[in-house]
């Protein structure tokens, strides 16, 4: 008599314990380490010995790419469409400057202390996006970007107005590894921000919590009667993608020693946004891939132009709507069926 | 004081003018157009060749201005805003942000940087004095032909059979396609009316806003500003939020020039958050 009983508590609990595996797996396959994230990994170190040269614009492409990976933690993660990421990479610049001129010229200080004023300021202007729709969102951001704008612009005393603030060196990392001339150090320390930046991004992004941002990405209503705390989710979305957007800026003002009212201009919320349009968003790597062939095609169309490559830049924007953005990154999920990802072993 | 009110009534018209084709961009079929100024550049750049290439009347070139606009309106709509309808907001806005980067860089090749200037026909320029108070000449024609505009597009709008089809194709997409009303054509006419008049209030604005390249970018935020302050849903909405902007923006660069656009920033985002839908939306939603 006891027996079909047991047996029928054995089997429930293998199929629970089936159910539990297959979500676990769920969750693994996301978390994989696919093989091409390795690559880019490594061509971005071996960049250090093979374009020794090319420091300045891989540079600028680490921190475009640090800028659109944090814009698309926003975008591509958790649905805001934002007009004013700049505003983040603005204060972030300006706190790096100030702090390095004021109180101490060590870089990883100032990165941080950037990034905890961009991210104070995420968090307070957190709440103005929670509620409206792509519009109301799109202008409040905007909204905020302007009013910091005009704000650096107004406050010369403190910000040097529009002539922009300078009078400040940068001190070596740590106090230990100069910047040399060729921005080579500068872009080893670019890179480990970035790499660290982009590890974060994807923990959050390929986690539980990551998939709750993509239903409240798809539906904030049915998400909330689920039982995800959307407030809650926005909130510390926008707050880290705000602190990463304040590194990014942190890093520009490092590399120029100098910074300019136009860290908050709206072009530069624009292109980023152009970036993630290139790259594509939701996968991570957009950000990487949109900051080099945006960077690069800009080097080269201001060859070429150098007063109207806003034109083609432009042009290759609504083509690339008019085409279709989703078919340019199509291969990455391609690949990712294709190849067998390395697991990750830590988890 | 009274000045002040004036000059802000009058940029106020203009930019009910200039942003009303936004409106219904918005309204109609809920694309989020940011190219909308590069409409009212294409009029403002129209008029400067007219009258300072080939020494056309300044009357002339309005008129010539908001053809000229609404054929470029109609000519993009139907090859390229058309397909975009559908398009995620992501989509929409990447577009227009292209758009609007082609029209700087095309108008910086064509026309050069600078600031552009038109001499206004002598019985416009100059100052009267009435009862006491200084009124523009200019300004004050630029009331008259907006109002004029303002009252025919409320005629337009509330009287006549395009008007009702077009409230119709506003209200609810589906039902007004199912009642046989030709909702692609209604919207691709309003769509080249709509950037008429931003050409108009760009070749009208070339005296009081100034007209250079950057022009679509340095005004976007005012036309987003008048659509969702005044909310999609009426003619008289957009109008008043116009008007209050252009009174607050001209009163606010005179008292306080140095917190005058934190003034209107500010208000415009504790609107959006308090009034989402729109100051003068109507109840329901």
């Amino acid at each position: 008599m006891s027996l079909p009983v047991q047996e029928s508590v054995q089997t429930g609990a293998e199929e629970q314990h089936v159910d539990q595996s297959r979500a676990h797996r769920l969750m693994q396959r996301r978390t994989t380490v696919r093989s091409f994230e390795i690559l880019i990994w490594l061509g971005a170190l071996a960049t250090v010995y093979l374009l020794p040269s090319k420091m300045l614009i891989l540079t600028e492409i680490a921190i475009l790419a640090l800028f659109a990976v944090s814009l698309d933690l926003v975008l591509g993660f958790a649905g805001i469409v934002s007009l004013g990421h700049a505003a983040f990479f603005g204060l972030g610049a300006y706190t790096a400057g100030l702090f390095a001129r004021y109180v101490t010229a060590e870089p990883v200080a100032g990165l941080l202390v950037a990034g905890a004023a961009a991210g104070l300021l995420g968090y307070a202007t957190s709440f103005l996006i929670l509620r409206g729709s792509d519009l109301t969102r799109l202008m409040t951001t905007l909204g905020i970007a302007l009013m910091m704008a005009e704000a650096a612009n107004q406050m010369a005393w403190l910000t040097g107005g529009a002539d922009g603030l300078s009078g400040f060196s940068i001190d070596p990392i740590f106090g230990l590894v100069p910047f040399d001339l060729w921005g080579r150090n500068g872009f080893i320390y670019y890179l480990v921000v970035l790499f660290l930046s982009t590890l974060v991004a994807r923990r959050l992004a390929f986690s539980p919590f990551g998939l709750s941002l993509k239903a409240i990405k798809s539906n904030p209503v049915r998400a909330a009667l689920v039982g995800v705390p959307v407030r809650r989710r926005l909130i510390t979305t926008y707050t880290v993608a705000a602190v990463m957007a304040g590194f990014a800026g942190a890093l520009l003002t490092h590399t120029t020693s100098f910074v300019s009212p136009d860290v908050l201009a709206f072009h530069r919320s624009a292109d980023v946004l152009l970036v993630l349009a290139i790259g594509g968003t939701g996968y991570l790597y957009g950000g990487i891939f949109g900051a080099i062939g945006f960077t690069l095609l800009k080097d080269a169309l201001s060859v070429v132009t150098p007063q109207y490559w806003m034109f083609w830049i432009g042009l290759l924007l609504v083509i690339l709507v008019l085409v279709g953005r989703a078919r340019l990154t199509r291969w990455v999920d391609d690949l990712g069926e294709r190849l067998p990802g390395l697991r990750g072993t830590n988890r | 004081m009274l000045t002040i009110l004036f000059d802000g009534i009058a940029y106020g018209m203009l930019l009910f003018i200039l942003a009303c084709g936004l409106t219904i961009t918005l309204g109609l079929m809920n694309f989020i157009n940011l190219a909308h100024g590069a409409f009212a550049m294409t009029g403002g750049y129209v008029t400067v060749v007219m009258m300072n290439r080939f020494g056309i009347s300044f009357y002339w070139c309005l008129p010539a201005a908001f053809l000229a606009s609404a054929i470029l309106g109609g000519v993009l709509e139907a090859t390229l805003y058309r397909r975009l309808y559908h398009a995620s907001h992501l989509d929409q806005v990447i577009f227009s942000v292209g758009l609007v980067f082609m029209s700087v860089a095309a108008a910086d090749y064509l026309m050069g940087g600078q600031q552009q200037l038109i001499q206004l026909p002598p019985e416009l320029s100059g100052r009267t004095e009435f009862v006491g108070v200084g009124i523009g000449r200019y300004r004050l024609f630029t009331i008259v032909v907006c109002a004029i505009l303002v009252v025919t597009f409320q005629l337009i709008l509330a009287k006549t059979r395009f008007g009702s089809r077009l409230r119709a194709a506003v209200d609810d997409r589906r039902v007004a396609m199912g009642l046989g009303i030709n909702v692609p054509a209604v919207f691709a006419l309003t769509f080249a009316f709509g950037s008429g008049l931003a050409g108009l209030g760009g070749a009208m604005g070339a005296e009081i806003l100034g007209l250079d390249p950057n022009f679509p970018l340095k005004f976007m935020i005012y036309f987003l500003i008048v659509v969702a302050v005044g909310g999609t849903s009426t003619v008289s909405g957009p109008f008043l939020a116009a008007l209050l902007l252009g009174v607050a923006d001209v009163a606010g660069k005179y008292h306080v020039p140095a917190i005058g656009p934190f003034v209107i920033y500010g208000l415009m985002i504790i609107m959006l958050i308090l009034r989402p839908a729109g100051l003068f939306a109507r109840g329901g939603r």
